[in-house]
């Protein structure tokens, strides 16, 4: 069983790098909606055993980080008319460079930290600290408002994937909870996305600069 | 159970106040929802509810040091909400008023959450709520700051969320269920993993510390205070950064209990001087009148911080601080709102001589000047004192000059900007918009009230105030 989780936990960090390495928004757009879907089917791996909830959350999950947010970025930038780059403030070959090094710092770091013996050999802390790292990067990195959202996005997966660590002790009222607020996030942040089109007439966070002192 | 009702009506209100169909009515929602809000507080502060060991959600003495000043400045601004939505009425109200109550009860929520979980997900809502808030202008700028607003918070606050799980971690790793409630984590304390405790404070600081705008997470705090409508500003610099406060106090006792306590004061008081320098030498350059609240703010939150790190008495000291900052901050920035209405700006080069124009405002706006800069006999001048002397008597001497130098520099920054913005020969055109905007009653009654509470916590505190802050620090350092 931890094979295959450390098979799609791979495929995930695999990701983190095409992430940080393309330069049109919507293969980004892809890039975060399928690991969304692949980290959205993790729970089931780790929780074998047939559980309704856990199927009704994984598949909320999955619709949520796979269809519905993607579908709304997508919708948010055909509307923005937007060029179809993501223009880097940080290149490519150096923020891919970065994302490795992150990589491997961070999976040094996770093979340091004191884990449960069932933990041992699973790649899911290190996994979850490399796609953080590259969640900042992004979000530091681009200048396209669309896809700063994928950075976050991409952050939140890393996120998610270490509060799989504690999918047997965290109750699903909260588990659901921080979901609904992640979701909420995203359709705040895809209103704010149409005004700043709207006003600036471009998502291109640079031309945001009046306020400063 | 009764306590509840803090978080439900509020967010009752604000479903009504959706659904409500006249936008000249509506703004009566803030009023009415927020005053029975005081009112259930009160009596829930006579007759205190039973706290429940594991419960998740519980009326604390925590809960009870600080959520009633909250409740006081939500009433306060809600009050002088309904002339401001009244002069603004080319915007629409129905967002502005449904999400200024959904905070108010998610703030009590946060307030008295008992779960790290739980805690966070109010958090996270109350991060959401003032999205629309901050933008409610409409112009360029304002979108620009909801923008780095909600980029800096929701990276912050999801930092936090990694801390929380962290310490989940901690709790499974010792043996434990991973059980996210504090007493459990407390219970649990000496059998935590101390390295992911470590980990856990240290995300938990950066995550909450955003929230309360600790240097170097401060980059949206000018932005956001200088944009939003001044009530907003009011109730993001009283209200909300409390809930960070008090979320770190929280998580600060769990790391205390498992013996990293040292490095949690250490930390804090480094982040706190940080905080208090960098902002007092903002505040030398800044010509903006509302970002210099927001420098202000940052100001008070270093000293909150470092207040928290200096033991029992610095404890007791920072939740005294609290209510008079959550005050006066409120008092300054309402009577702000008004100067930057009449003066159609709020830089010094455009607001000028507004003493002429509008002489109750600028009169409530020195009094809120000389209240945070910590004059006697207003409250806060106490509460620092307290916490220098604090630090004197710890042996902590270069925190104390540190200190002293910060508020010096503010003085400086702040008085600058005030008396420019009171004194000189008024634009022309100021003239013309601050008869449209005269001073009423309702805009100038909520600073007067919250410069007369400071005031008057300056001169006596009430026992009964004196004994719920001995009691949350009683929660926070059980073994005094």
């Amino acid at each position: 069983m931890n094979s295959f989780l450390n098979v799609l936990i791979g495929l995930a960090i695999g990701l983190n790098l095409v992430a940080l390495g393309t330069g049109r928004l919507q293969a980004l757009i892809r890039v975060v909606a399928l690991q969304g879907v692949i980290l959205g089917c993790v729970p089931l791996l780790i929780k074998p055993d047939f559980n309704i909830i856990i199927w009704a959350f994984t598949l909320i999950t999955v619709l949520m980080k796979g269809f519905v947010i993607p579908s709304l970025l997508r919708w948010a930038s055909r509307a923005a008319n937007v060029d179809r780059d993501v223009t880097p403030m940080i290149g490519f070959v150096p923020s891919l460079l970065l994302g490795s090094a992150g990589m491997i710092a961070a999976l040094m770091l996770s093979f340091q930290l004191p884990l449960l013996p069932e933990h041992h050999g699973s790649l899911l802390v290190g996994g979850s600290m490399a796609t953080i790292i590259t969640g900042f990067l992004l979000l530091v990195g681009r200048s396209k408002a669309i896809a700063q959202i994928c950075g976050y996005l991409v952050l939140e997966n890393g996120i998610y994937l270490f509060g799989l660590l504690l999918v047997h002790s965290i109750p699903l009222l909260v588990e659901a909870g921080i979901l609904l607020d992640l979701i909420v996030g995203i359709f705040v942040a895809g209103i704010v996305l149409d005004r700043i089109q709207r006003t600036f007439d471009s998502l291109d966070t640079r031309k945001l600069n009046i306020l400063k002192e | 159970m009764r306590e509840l009702f803090l978080v439900l009506i509020p967010l009752a209100g604000a479903c009504f106040a959706a659904l409500w169909p006249s936008e000249r009515t509506r703004p009566w929602f803030l009023p009415i929802i927020s005053a029975i809000h005081t009112l259930l507080m009160s009596w829930l502060l006579i007759n205190p509810p039973e706290v429940l060991f594991h419960s998740w959600m519980g009326f604390d003495p925590l809960a009870r040091a600080i959520l009633p000043v909250i409740s006081l400045l939500f009433l306060v601004c809600s009050i002088y909400g309904i002339p401001y939505l009244k002069i603004h009425k080319e915007r629409k109200n129905r967002v502005f008023v449904s999400v200024i109550l959904a905070s108010l009860g998610l703030i009590s929520a946060a307030h008295m959450s008992r779960h790290l979980g739980l805690l966070w997900i109010a958090t996270e809502g109350l991060t959401l709520c003032f999205v629309p808030l901050i933008h409610f202008s409409s112009k360029p700028r304002a979108i620009e700051a909801t923008w780095k607003y909600l980029l800096v918070s929701a990276t912050g606050i999801a930092l936090s969320l990694l801390g929380s799980f962290c310490l989940g971690y901690a709790s499974l790793h010792g043996g434990g269920q991973g059980d996210l409630t504090f007493t459990a984590l407390i219970a649990q304390a000496s059998s935590l993993s101390r390295p992911w405790v470590l980990i856990a404070w240290v995300l938990i600081l950066v995550g909450y510390g955003t929230k309360m705008g600790l240097v170097p997470m401060h980059a949206w705090k000018p932005d956001a205070y200088g944009e939003a409508p001044s009530m907003a500003g009011a109730l993001l610099a009283g209200g909300v950064s409390s809930v960070a406060f008090l979320a770190l106090l929280r998580v600060r006792s769990v790391v205390a209990a498992a013996g990293a306590g040292v490095i949690a004061d250490r930390t804090l008081l480094f982040l706190g001087l940080l905080s208090m320098l960098l902002a007092a030498f903002f505040l030398l350059s800044t010509n903006n009148f509302k970002r210099m609240l927001a420098y202000s703010s940052i100001e008070q939150m270093g000293i909150l911080c470092i207040g928290a790190s200096l033991g029992a008495v610095g404890l007791w000291a920072a939740f005294f601080h609290l209510w008079n900052n959550c005050m006066a901050k409120g008092a300054i920035f309402l009577s702000a709102g008004n100067l930057q209405r009449g003066a159609g700006s709020c830089t010094t080069a455009d607001a000028k001589g507004l003493f002429l124009i509008m002489p109750h405002s600028s009169l409530l706006f020195m009094a809120g000047l000389f209240a945070i800069t910590a004059c006697p006999p207003f409250g806060l001048f106490f509460s620092e004192l307290m916490i220098i002397k604090n630090a004197f008597f710890l042996g902590y001497l270069w925190v104390a000059v540190l200190f002293l130098f910060a508020l010096m520099l503010a003085f400086f920054g702040l008085t600058r900007i005030v008396f420019s913005v009171v004194y000189g020969r008024p634009k022309t055109n100021s003239k013309q918009l601050s008869t449209k905007y005269c001073e009423k009653p309702a805009t100038l009654l909520p600073s007067l009230i919250l410069i007369g509470a400071v005031l008057f916590l300056g001169l006596c505190i009430p026992n009964p105030l004196r004994q719920i802050w001995s009691d949350a620090v009683q929660q926070l350092i059980p073994n005094l």
